[in-house]
């Protein structure tokens, strides 16, 4: 089968992409219109790096279609800086040195966007559930929960 | 076929028209709905192309009615919403507990309780549930519908009574009246992200004197498919639900097993686990029912 026109809007940027049928949003996100900061880790759905929001909710990219994506709000790592700079949970990943490698990075912001713009002040045992889709090998985790927390903090203030 | 295609029909009978011409053609069809066990599969165990025909556009498969006599959910909401609906979860707590525990938070976004049935897995930890509070599958066909009951749906080991020309359109549960209530409980060897060792759910409904005067128990991942254990049911009806009414039905969740051993956990494990389970999901049942 020819290759899919897929319309839709990535980082508050309309898009257009082919793509086949089967093929990722991840892929399609980093082959199609590179967007490479959305990592592949496991392509199985257990590791989280590949984490986008899709109509604000948190997915794993390699788990849906990109054919799927037709009419949607995708937001990728790229779309969370502000204008102005980086947004309060990548800084605070940069003050706690919540990252080593970084292939898990991406992943563990977009995830942690989402959960502050759900739950404006999580306890950690929130956040670590949420985040438990998220794996990091290198951190010990404890250091993007500090991140975490320090950013819901900043947000609320 | 050669190659993949994707179809995405937005009503009940544009989709039937779709499955039953490519079943016609002899091509193979799936559905999608969430695809968190579709796209696994497609990258690994099952690379054969095929038509995938996306569900989710349809009315009646993003539904939730939470009616007066019953209660429909739409075969492609994912658990997050499921999980973000508060009647439902004071109406089904077991069912929407066993839609919580699958995968993480992005799974969650995606995966459907119709996925889970439909995926038609042994361990799928909504499907005793769905057993449980009684649960009829609600199939779209070229015949209109038909509904069958859980326990009857699934067939064997990944395998469900739908044709290639039919597809899950929702589920059909009756609301839960006064002190009705259920659970689910699995075994995992860790906190959450597994799959099910063992799984029991449990709905009883109590009279005034916190005597159970219905129930319904089933028992997932220790045996080719869910099962329906009547002999556990009669063991709880007529009784206060007590320890040894409790111990009777695990007895009769352990006698219905016919679990395999594998990496998760062993025959005689599985058989003596899911019993506890059932014990203990009994016990959360009647505890709800009465509260």
């Amino acid at each position: 089968m020819a290759k899919v026109h897929v319309t839709t809007s990535v980082n508050n940027q309309p898009q257009e992409f082919l793509c086949e049928p089967q093929e990722s949003l991840l892929n399609c996100l980093r082959d199609e219109i590179n967007l490479t900061g959305t990592k592949e880790g496991c392509a199985t759905g257990d590791c989280g790096a590949c984490s986008v929001l899709v109509d604000g909710r948190l997915v794993c990219s390699c788990l849906m279609l990109g054919v799927e994506a037709e009419g949607k709000e995708v937001t990728t790592i790229e779309g969370i800086a502000e204008p102005d700079g980086l947004h309060v949970i990548q800084q605070k990943f940069l003050e706690h040195a919540a990252l080593q490698c970084g292939i898990c990075t991406p992943g563990f912001i977009v995830a942690a966007k989402a959960l502050l713009d759900k739950h404006k002040d999580p306890d950690e045992e929130t956040i670590r559930y949420w985040l438990a889709g998220n794996l990091c090998r290198c951190t010990g985790y404890d250091k993007i929960i500090r991140a975490v927390q320090d950013a819901a903090k900043e947000l609320a203030a | 076929m050669s190659s993949y295609s994707y179809a995405a029909p937005t009503s009940v009978d544009e989709a039937v028209e779709v499955l039953a011409t490519n079943a016609a053609s002899g091509q193979r069809t799936q559905c999608l709905a969430g695809g968190t066990d579709v796209l696994v599969q497609m990258s690994s165990v099952d690379r054969e192309p095929r038509l995938l025909v996306d569900v989710k556009h349809i009315e009646e498969t993003n539904a939730i009615d939470i009616g007066n006599n019953e209660i429909y959910i739409g075969a492609a909401i994912p658990s997050a919403i499921l999980n973000e609906n508060e009647e439902l979860k004071a109406l089904l707590p077991g069912l929407i507990e066993s839609a919580d525990l699958i995968g993480s938070t992005q799974i969650q976004g995606r995966a459907s309780i119709g996925g889970n049935l439909c995926n038609s897995s042994p361990a799928g930890d909504t499907i005793p549930a769905l057993i449980a509070v009684g649960a009829q599958c609600v199939i779209a066909g070229p015949d209109g519908t038909r509904e069958v009951a859980t326990e009857d749906f699934i067939t064997g080991v990944g395998t469900n009574c739908m044709s290639d020309s039919e597809f899950l359109l929702g589920l059909k549960i009756p609301r839960p009246g006064a002190r009705t209530s259920d659970a689910y409980l699995r075994f995992i060897p860790r906190t959450e992200m597994d799959i099910a060792v063992a799984g029991a759910g449990v709905a009883l409904t109590l009279d005034e004197n916190g005597v159970c005067t219905a129930a319904r128990v089933s028992i997932g991942a220790v045996a080719p498919t869910a099962l329906l254990v009547q002999e556990a049911a009669d063991a709880l009806i007529g009784t206060n639900v007590d320890d040894v009414a409790l111990q009777a039905a695990a007895d009769a969740c352990s006698a219905a097993a016919s679990p395999i051993s594998d990496k998760r956990g062993t025959v005689v494990y599985r058989r003596k686990v899911v019993g506890v389970l059932c014990k203990r999901a009994g016990a959360i049942a009647r505890d709800r029912a009465s509260a």
